[in-house]
């Protein structure tokens, strides 16, 4: 089998899956799904330190920021000042530049805001960061997006913790076929059949959290989704027989008795 | 002098430094980012920025997120 890795923002990854670390039952958890699921990237979060327990577990103690990219969200943030104040921190925090904007509207659908998303984009390229872009289906404000600097462009498949699974397959379909960055879909997955899916369409990756951390066994889980994602990939790249209206036998007529 | 950390009001005997805060919270300075009054606080810089009265510090670290 030939090399299938893919690049974001110069790094080269061989796993196609990026994972959350949020709404694990426990840190250790959290490691154990991410060894299973063979994931190389992983979202973080930033908060503000507990200063009454300044010495309780730490997700560095647990995942190894040396062996995974760690990947620092702007979850929370509802406008470009704030998503851009928490990525200077994390930089500052991380020592790295690739990070996940996500500008959020409300907070009943935790659907992006467009337009604050694709402002936040450009101050934030301006400022040397490469941001990896979560962004509405809609093909127009992806391709906004990859012209506002996104080194990867990341549409929801369904609300965030939803796990709906890809609700429009032609505009996740539409935007990869215009992106010149890589596509991931980000967001909405609820269960492996969705991953193969978003693979099949042709996406450069998916990325979770809540599919595999509220499963009754998120370590099967974060396994089944290393599957489907490597499945669905291969599927993409075998390409797909033309679906038919009629049968269309398997075993030769020829010679039949 | 009053400083507000996190979000909570602290009364702390200078003079202090961002590195000397740290100390005294007991947070290990590598796994934490600073911001004072909004501006970051370079790592290199910790010894040398010395705290003032009625600065807003914010300690944060990377948690689990998605």
């Amino acid at each position: 089998m030939q090399d299938d890795s893919w690049s974001v923002a110069g790094r080269t990854y061989s796993s196609r899956l990026i994972i959350g670390t949020g709404k694990y039952k426990s840190y250790e958890e959290n490691a154990r799904a991410l060894e299973a699921s063979g994931a190389e990237i992983v979202t973080v979060a930033l908060r503000r330190v507990n200063l009454s327990d300044a010495n309780q577990p730490r997700l560095t103690d647990f995942i190894d920021p040396k062996r995974y990219t760690y990947l620092p969200n702007t979850a929370g943030c509802y406008t470009a000042e704030e998503a851009i104040r928490t990525l200077r921190l994390a930089r500052e925090a991380g020592g790295w530049t690739l990070v996940k904007l996500e500008v959020l509207a409300d907070r009943k659908t935790l659907y992006p805001d467009m337009i604050e998303t694709i402002r936040s984009t450009e101050l934030l390229t301006k400022e040397g960061f490469e941001v990896m872009v979560y962004c509405t289906d809609d093909p127009l404000m992806a391709r906004r997006c990859e012209e506002a600097g996104a080194v990867a462009v990341m549409p929801l498949a369904a609300p965030i913790g939803s796990g709906l699974g890809i609700q429009n397959p032609i505009n996740i379909r539409l935007i990869i076929e215009a992106a010149k960055v890589p596509v991931l879909v980000d967001a909405g997955v609820g269960t492996a059949s969705d991953a193969a899916i978003a693979m099949e369409l042709g996406c450069d990756g998916v990325l979770m959290n809540t599919a595999i951390a509220e499963a009754r066994d998120p370590v099967l889980m974060a396994s089944a989704m290393r599957h489907a994602v490597i499945a669905g990939r291969e599927a993409y790249r075998a390409g797909r027989m033309k679906k038919k209206m009629y049968a269309d036998p398997s075993s030769p007529l020829a010679g039949l008795i | 002098m009053r400083l507000t950390i996190n979000g909570e009001v602290q009364d702390l005997a200078g003079p202090l430094s961002v590195a000397g805060l740290l100390e005294r919270l007991r947070v290990d300075r590598r796994k934490v980012a600073v911001e004072r009054n909004l501006a970051i606080v370079p790592r290199a810089a910790y010894e040398t920025a010395m705290l003032e009265e009625g600065d807003r510090i914010e300690i944060v670290a990377f948690i689990g997120g998605g």
